[in-house]
């Protein structure tokens, strides 16, 4: 297989290799192809059952995963992107636009990642700078302005962290786009396909639900990150993903997402199309819940969801 | 007695502080090194004499220079932290919280509560620096969110001093959802017509910066404090260049249009209190000798005398 495998996905590829051979051989021996067939549904269950978050967060950032205008190119018909935040700059590094999805008009907004290093030169590994987020907002008032639903696709390791996105006023930007996003009076959908990174997902990230493919991350910080700064020392993420409860079955328990989307067997990226499929139809399914409602309703329930995340005690007394 | 004249914000250590001190200590300014007798030190709000650094000043210190004496009634205290995520590095988180409770003598990294800002009565919140470094958490983010939702119920101002270095990683997604938390209910007080107040001190940057300390309709910063999204050492490794002089310090970032104006510790609460005046149209007692009340708290419910005046709100500068 060309695809690029990580140790924990060795022990497929081989058998995937061996059932190649086998098929090819002449005659073929389909006593022996039906047992590596077996064994290779039996070995995947066993990893995929067991996998620990960093291996989740190693899947999440698999250069062969489909990533958002994948599921964009997919999902919906008629794509027509729209560039620009008309101030400063067009962020390539996040996809905007309109496009036809459950046969009614939606506007997108896709964290995107390029799928080599020229791509992701262009795309900036999924970093936004602040114009990045400002023309989401003006894509996601321009959705309201006209009454469609928002479609956020999340994938991003981060907000840039340079010197120009500091001279831009990426704090800012990002505080503007999660204050105002509890403002917009059409439902908005939050996907996270990939990695969930701190404010640079957050920042197009405050919506009426948040569904996470099941081997997404989101967390306040990367492992590598807060491996660096508790830690001392990058190559302690594996540790710091053990901590961080940062899968999605941990952000279900945690109160933050919705909803899981499950991958085929081995991750999205062996079986693309069986993603897409159920990608389409967890977004759906809550796009459902949700087209219904008013304005002000939809408003209401989003500041309520996010009010109640954090977790502390309460206790009776009155000083401390 | 009163800790603070009302009209005098350079020289305000009370003489029973004065007192305390002992005579000979000497406290040395971190920027020009110039050695200070801590008493005088102390007497100019930790802002070296010789070349005007604002040295960090304890959140505690910070109320007592905003409020008038006697007129601040923390609230929210019964809001305590706990380990969510069962969070261990090489100690675990809730050990970490315990001393960081002995070491600080804080309770969590925010003081929320309200009092009287030259007569104006305000909400405010003060990080707490001292505190695991003012990290924002579950008990900040709520505190805050409550402040804010109380002001908005009650008509109050409110004023936001940040100190802090980002998001409690050890809370994970938990400590970002307070980012979403804090910044929504600023959307209630916008309804209603309420003036928020940012102030940013030395260090505001990461996680308070992405959400309510960027949000004040007014946002006011003490001189070369650092402001931004990204720590400087994270853009310095991703980039691989040396960065600009001056790179994120108040001035800074007032040039490239992000904040209103940069304040003098000492001018602050002068700075706030007139600002109060023009933002709410009730009068404090900075202005005794105006000749007509425009309109006070007790005779013109705020809503009347807001809509009178008119201010600029967050939302409509959107
Ligand atoms: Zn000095």
């Amino acid at each position: 297989m060309a695809i690029t495998a990580f140790d924990f996905e060795k022990p497929l590829v081989e058998l995937e290799q061996r059932i190649q051979e086998t098929e090819q051989q002449e005659p073929r021996d389909d006593v022996a192809l039906a047992q590596l067939r077996d064994e290779l549904e039996k070995r995947q269950r066993e990893i995929y059952a067991q996998l620990s978050p960093w291996q989740r967060v190693l899947l999440a950032r698999h250069a062969d995963r489909p990533h958002s205008m994948d599921y964009v190119n997919a999902l919906m018909t008629d794509f027509i992107e729209v560039h620009g935040d008309r101030f400063y700059a067009d962020d390539k590094a996040v996809q905007c636009g309109f496009a036809t999805f459950a046969d009614m008009p939606v506007a997108v907004v896709a964290q995107q990642k390029g799928r080599d290093t020229k791509e992701n030169l262009v795309r900036n590994w999924g970093m936004s700078h602040p114009e990045g987020y400002r023309k989401a907002m003006r894509v996601m008032r321009l959705a309201e302005k006209f009454g469609m639903p928002i479609i956020v696709f999340i994938d991003t390791p981060g907000a840039f962290p340079g010197i120009g996105a500091e001279e831009r006023g990426q704090a800012e930007a990002i505080a503007r786009n999660i204050r105002d996003m509890f403002t917009l009076q059409v439902p908005v959908i939050c996907v996270v396909v990939g990695e969930g990174a701190s404010g640079g997902a957050l920042g197009v990230g405050v919506g009426d639900c948040v569904l996470m493919l099941e081997n997404s991350w989101y967390c306040v910080i990367s492992p590598e990150g807060c491996a660096a700064i508790l830690w001392k020392d990058r190559a302690m993420a594996e540790q710091a993903a053990q901590h961080l409860k940062l899968t999605a079955p941990d952000l279900i328990e945690l109160g933050v997402a919705d909803d899981i989307i499950p991958e085929p067997l081995g991750g999205a990226h062996r079986n693309p199309d069986d993603t897409y499929v159920n990608v389409k139809q967890k977004l759906e399914e809550w796009l459902m819940k949700f087209v219904d409602k008013t304005g002000d309703e939809l408003v209401a329930h989003r500041y309520a969801k996010f009010r109640a995340m954090g977790r502390y005690l309460e206790t009776g007394k009155e000083d401390v | 007695m009163p800790w603070f004249k009302k009209d005098k914000y350079t020289t305000l250590k009370p003489a029973v502080m004065r007192d305390r001190i002992p005579e000979g200590l000497w406290t040395k300014c971190e920027k020009c090194f110039a050695p200070i007798v801590t008493r005088d030190f102390e007497e100019n709000l930790n802002v070296c004499p010789k070349c005007g650094f604002h040295h960090k000043l304890g959140a505690r210190e910070r109320v007592e220079l905003l409020i008038d004496d006697g007129t601040f009634e923390e609230m929210f205290t019964e809001v305590q932290p706990t380990d969510a995520l069962k969070f261990v590095d090489s100690k675990d988180y809730g050990s970490r919280l315990k001393a960081a409770q002995k070491k600080s003598g804080f309770d969590e990294g925010v003081i929320t509560g309200t009092g009287q800002l030259d007569g104006h009565p305000v909400a405010l919140a003060v990080m707490v620096f001292e505190f695991v470094g003012g990290s924002m958490g579950a008990v900040v983010g709520e505190r805050i969110t409550r402040l804010i939702e109380h002001a908005a119920d009650n008509g109050l101002p409110v004023i936001i001093v940040s100190a802090s270095g980002g998001a409690r990683m050890q809370e994970g997604i938990l400590s970002l959802m307070q980012m979403a938390k804090t910044s929504g209910a600023l959307t209630l007080l916008a309804a209603k017509k309420l003036p928020y107040f940012s102030v940013l001190t030395n260090p505001s940057t990461a996680g308070v910066m992405a959400s309510y300390a960027s949000l004040g309709d007014i946002i006011l910063a003490e001189p070369e404090a650092l402001i931004g999204f990204a720590g400087p050492r994270v853009i310095q490794q991703t980039i691989n260049q040396i960065l600009p002089k001056g790179f994120q310090k108040s001035d800074f970032v007032l040039e490239h249009g992000f904040l209103d104006l940069i304040t003098e510790r000492g001018e602050m609460k002068k700075n706030l209190s007139i600002m109060l005046f023009y933002f709410t149209g009730r009068k404090g007692d900075r202005f005794p000798e105006a000749p007509e009340e425009i309109g006070s708290e007790a005779a013109t419910p705020v809503d009347e005398v807001v809509e009178a005046i008119e201010p600029a709100t967050a939302d409509e500068a959107s």
